[in-house]
């Protein structure tokens, strides 16, 4: 038998058409994807849990008093210096961290808006647990969003704050806070809610950018776990102190 | 066995839908869900009132037609297909509400029968291999790595079936795509179209309208066929590496 033309036909016409009109960037695609959305929710959040784990051992001074927890804050500012500019690291962070919340918050938003609609219909038998991780996701990261607002108005601006908010004196500032009711509630209840964001945050963020496999799945839940309580208990751990008059 | 059922009963996909109550009797353990549905509608069909619709083909857990939530649970009770779900799973007397799958990308037909083309759509996009046709080739001449083959064994397990989008609250087939992804994904056969295969399903998956992935984990726990959660990780692993290579 000869291998006539019919060969280099065949071959023509089995291949598989691609399509041909322009591809959009990958930019683009990134942000049009539920996966790419959901890289930037990871990406954010685990800026932000960085900047946590920052932030608890800058708290947990305040156990060594008035004098170091108020240098830290001032030291706060002076970092990066002489190289930058009084203050310019700071902000550095802060547009930073600013960048993170706003990327978070609206891939949060698209992404859950676009869930909800993609199971409009709830089953007339319900399984109440079916939801729960994504439930205090949703719940949580709303109590943190309106927390962050809240704690800075409170403790960077004073807008909020009770008591002589005066710059440069944090110790003094975070013991007023503690001192009311309130500032208590939403303290904790904030925390908590960290502790659960984080405990699903974590784990949830290595499968997003592909790190999670069966092997490593125990070990990235332990680390989920110790963060989310190590992060809680050393937060909570101050407005306690205040309440029980070991911060005064 | 004598049953009280409540079924999903609605005429097509633009009618209200409502449950509707059903005594079943004569039910043996040994027959499966199916059998027991097929038992109803025996009666209904003598009784001169329609029969429920419900999918099912080859009622040996390998098609992947059988669907059907039983009790708030994709599949009912067990973890196999409804088809291969038996009778002796529940008692004599118990109601049991059966509902069809719930997800915007799969809409109500009839009764319990969903439209499950949205994933036909999402193999097109890119569940297939350009190798070129013609006879077996030599089964030495590509040499797979032992891992490589359980893994895509392993994902080449999945019927289709949509259990994971009915399970997942958010209407998402992220396990259904990554089983696909994955399948081919791994293997040298698969190779030539790695990256555009991942890019083009995931934005078909988008395209349809099912919902992100908050790793509940839902979608594995009802998977008839075992898929494992981890797997939308390797997928999600995969998206980030083509977005990368960008070569389309
Ligand atoms: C502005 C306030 C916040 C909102 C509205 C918010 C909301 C959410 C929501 C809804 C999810 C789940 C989204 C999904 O899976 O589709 C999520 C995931 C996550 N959040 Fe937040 N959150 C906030 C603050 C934080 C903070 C302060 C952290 C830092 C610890 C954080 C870390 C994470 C992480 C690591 C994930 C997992 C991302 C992934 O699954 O890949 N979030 N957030
Ligand atoms: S991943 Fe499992 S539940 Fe989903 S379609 Fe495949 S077999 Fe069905
Ligand atoms: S009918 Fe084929 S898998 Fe159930």
């Amino acid at each position: 038998m000869t291998l006539g033309p019919s060969v280099g036909l065949m071959a023509l016409a089995t291949r598989t058409e691609r399509r041909t009109e322009p591809q959009p960037s990958m930019t683009r695609i990134f942000w049009r994807s539920t996966v790419g959305k959901k890289t930037v929710m990871a990406l954010s959040g685990l800026i932000m849990l960085g900047y946590l784990v920052a932030h608890v051992m800058g708290n947990l001074k305040i156990f060594f008093g008035p004098g170091e927890f108020n240098a830290y804050g001032h030291w706060l500012r002076t970092m990066g210096a002489p190289v930058l500019h009084h203050s310019w690291a700071l902000w550095i962070v802060r547009v930073g961290l600013l960048a993170a919340v706003i990327g978070h918050a609206v891939s949060a938003y698209q992404l859950s808006r676009r869930d909800i609609k993609a199971r409009p219909t709830a089953y007339v038998h319900k399984r109440p647990r079916a939801s729960y991780a994504t439930r205090t996701m949703r719940w949580g990261g709303i109590i943190l969003a309106l927390f962050i607002v809240w704690h800075i108005l409170d403790l960077t601006t004073g807008t909020v704050h009770v008591g002589g908010f005066e710059e440069g004196r944090p110790y003094q500032n975070v013991v007023d806070t503690f001192s009311t009711w309130y500032g208590n509630v939403i303290y904790i209840v904030a925390m908590l809610a960290v502790g659960l964001h984080v405990r699903h945050g974590f784990w949830s963020a290595a499968q997003t950018l592909g790190a999670g496999n069966a092997r490593r799945d125990r070990a990235l839940k332990a680390m989920a776990n110790g963060l989310a309580l190590v992060l809680t208990a050393g937060f909570v751990s101050v407005p306690v102190a205040v309440m029980t008059g070991v911060v005064s | 066995m004598k049953l009280n059922l409540r079924v999903w009963r609605q005429q097509n996909t633009d009618a209200e839908g409502a449950m509707a109550t059903y005594e079943v009797d004569g039910i043996s353990p040994d027959m499966s869900f199916l059998e027991m549905l097929d038992t109803l509608n025996e009666d209904l069909i003598l009784r001169g009132e329609e029969p429920v619709a419900f999918d099912h083909d080859c009622r040996e857990g390998i098609c992947g037609a059988c669907s059907l939530v039983i009790n708030g649970d994709a599949h009912g009770p067990e973890r196999t297909t409804t088809c291969q779900l038996h009778m002796r799973s529940f008692r004599d007397g118990d109601t049991i509400d059966v509902e069809p799958w719930r997800a915007s990308a799969f809409p109500v037909v009839k009764d319990l029968v969903v439209d499950r083309s949205a994933f036909d759509r999402i193999i097109q996009a890119g569940g297939y291999i350009s190798a070129p046709t013609g006879s077996a080739p030599e089964a030495h001449a590509t040499p797979v790595p032992k891992p490589d083959a359980d893994s895509a064994f392993e994902h080449a397990e999945c019927i289709g079936c949509g259990a994971c989008v009915a399970a997942c609250p958010n209407g998402s087939a992220m396990l259904f795509t990554s089983a696909k992804v994955n399948h081919l994904n791994v293997l040298p056969q698969g190779a030539p179209e790695r990256e555009t295969r991942v890019l083009d399903m995931v934005a078909a998956m988008d395209d349809e309208g099912f919902g992100g992935c908050t790793l509940t984990g839902e979608c594995a726990t009802a998977c008839p066929k075992g898929i494992p959660l981890p797997s939308i990780a390797a997928m999600n692993r995969e998206w980030l590496r083509a977005t990368r290579k960008a070569r389309r």
